[in-house]
């Protein structure tokens, strides 16, 4: 048994990384968060709670996940913008061999190119992660937003 | 309602003045001629509310209305408003009721919006409480003409609207039934807000001249482009449309692409994909069309993108403002692939979509651009100047039937 506080930290800083990777525009390397079967989904809290799969984004692998990064720079079109990810209330909500399971809250403001600013979206992160490793990594991760109303497109993961 | 007879500057279908997209009187006359006029509205599926009883809250337009099943299991539709005092009736998004009751006074109401308790109607200890003359049938809730077609329910406030199948015509009833052979079942929900005019959605995805040009993901992967074989399909009264293509890879059926190496698209930049798996699919329904935009004036679009298939419904929110619910179907008998296939494919589409996400975004572009438009007027002559069903997919035609049927019911 892991001492719950050591995990947490872990954990936060974990996630800490990740919102960094995403809020600087390092896309290009927000795949490697994630193990190479990992699975990276969002979804709504509505479509969650009633066990409705269907996703707004449903990555099965990293591979995945790399070719929404190559799709972003090269195909899709949207205006310049940015995420600023506000993480907290990390907790953890299970364990088992290598794998601990996480629950975090979030808040993203979007940023456009002409300086409006909107909160865009909060929910929550269900994480599992593996810890096995030289770094801990993502093997699934479940993004659950509290509402299903999405403003003008989601481009850039959360 | 002042005088709108000189907004259009000529009798045609391809010049749309700028104004009808952030004009106050416009939104209200199309409130009361569009939405509350002779047309059938998209509502919700027969399968959100399977059992009496059961409710489903949603929008006519932008008035707020519920859809409930009767006892004897017809779905019904009246308008989420209570007959006292105007407050909503039903607040939350799906539910079971044995009435309708107002949390205001009480106010309460059967299946068919029938008032059938006041509280207090007789005062308390003989005094108060209503006038004899106060009589509850005369004070149900305004009721919805409810039509239903393939698990499709539709309504309408106007009681002249033609029959659904009479209003949709032939071809587009056929169109419908092929992505709807069977009872749907939901796969899940999500709503996108778009930042501009209704009708700029609804003349987007009336538009396939922009598919393989904003959208490149596809383009980029040479799966589809309008050299593909396919057609324009237009309802008699403009209206509705259906837009269909197949798969074929250029190579294998030796289809021209020099119109597009000439018109030097920024999709030439090749790049493959790691996880092919996403560009699989099945043929299940038997035509080998693996993309098929079906639109019902005014507020519905039936998309199947290959194995991915969705019902979306437009609310308009305000002259600058719509929002897409977009409703993921499938059916009970899917097999494990095939459900699978539905849920990988659904990455095309929706907000996140690879080949949607430009359409939350593009209709904004034009509102941004609205204040110097005064008197101005777009463009709509791709393929002509009528509205008619056309082979080539290099068109406008489904557009110009927009403003057909737009400027009968509107009578501008």
């Amino acid at each position: 048994m892991v001492d719950t506080a050591a995990l947490v930290g872990t954990v936060s800083e974990l996630l800490a990384d990740y919102a960094h990777c995403i809020d600087s525009d390092d896309l290009e390397r927000w795949p490697d968060f994630f193990t190479e079967q990992a699975h990276y989904r969002i979804t709504t809290m509505f479509n969650h709670d009633q066990g409705l799969p269907v996703g707004i984004i449903d990555a099965r692998n990293r591979n995945m996940m790399k070719d929404r990064v190559a799709a972003l720079r090269k195909a899709n079109i949207f205006e310049p913008q940015r995420y600023r990810h506000i993480v907290s209330a990390v907790r953890i909500t299970g364990q088992s061999g290598g794998l601990v399971q996480a629950e975090a809250s979030f808040i993203v403001v979007r940023t456009m190119i002409d300086g409006s600013q909107d909160l865009f979206l909060s929910g929550r992160y269900l994480d599992s992660i593996d810890l096995s490793g030289d770094r801990p990594q993502f093997v699934d991760k479940l993004v659950v937003l509290d509402s299903d109303k999405i403003d003008t497109l989601l481009a850039i993961p959360l | 309602m002042t005088d709108m007879g000189d907004i259009w500057v000529d009798e045609g279908l391809t010049q749309v003045p700028y104004a009808v997209y952030d004009d106050e009187e416009i939104y209200a006359r199309e409130r009361a001629r569009l939405f509350q006029g002779p047309t059938w509205n998209f509502l919700g599926l027969e399968c959100e509310v399977p059992d009496a009883g059961d409710f489903k809250t949603t929008f006519l337009g932008d008035i707020p209305v519920v859809l409930v099943r009767g006892k004897d299991g017809k779905v019904r539709g009246f308008e989420n408003r209570c007959a006292h005092r105007g407050a909503l009736l039903c607040l939350e998004r799906f539910g079971n009721a044995k009435a309708f009751t107002c949390v205001y006074h009480a106010w309460s109401y059967d299946y068919d919006g029938n008032l059938v308790g006041v509280a207090f109607q007789n005062g308390v200890k003989g005094e108060g409480g209503m006038p004899d003359s106060f009589k509850r049938e005369e004070h149900g809730l305004r009721r919805v003409k409810i039509a239903v077609l393939a698990g499709l329910v539709f309504g309408s406030f106007d009681s002249t609207v033609p029959p659904l199948e009479d209003y949709l015509g032939p071809d587009i009833v056929a169109r419908i039934h092929r992505v709807l052979p069977r009872p749907p079942k939901v796969l899940g929900y999500y709503t996108q807000t778009m930042r501009n005019n209704w009708k700029l959605y609804a003349e987007n995805v009336r538009d396939p001249y922009h598919a393989s040009i904003l959208h490149l993901f596809f383009t980029t992967f040479r799966v589809n482009r309008l050299s593909q074989k396919g057609g324009i399909i237009v309802s008699e009264n403009g209206g509705h449309h259906v837009s269909y293509s197949k798969l074929e890879p250029n190579a294998a059926n030796g289809a021209d692409d020099s119109d597009y190496d000439a018109a030097k698209l920024r999709a030439d930049s090749e790049f493959g994909l790691k996880e092919p798996g996403l560009m699989g699919g099945r043929d299940e329904f038997d035509d080998g069309i693996t993309l098929q935009i079906l639109s019902v004036f005014p507020n519905l679009v039936l998309q199947q993108v290959r194995n991915s298939l969705v019902v979306r419904q437009i609310v308009p929110r305000g002259v600058d403002r719509a929002d897409i619910v977009w409703t993921n179907y499938g059916f009970e008998d899917d097999d494990e692939e095939l459900a699978d296939l539905r849920l990988m494919q659904a990455n095309f589409i929706g907000p996140a979509g690879y080949i949607s996400m430009e359409d939350g975004a593009v209709g904004n572009f034009i509102q941004r651009a609205l204040p110097g438009t005064k008197d101005e007027t777009s463009v709509v002559l791709m393929g002509g100047d009528e509205a008619a069903s056309m082979a080539s997919r290099a068109t406008e035609t489904s557009i110009r039937g927009f403003w057909k049927i737009y400027r009968d019911l509107m009578d501008i």
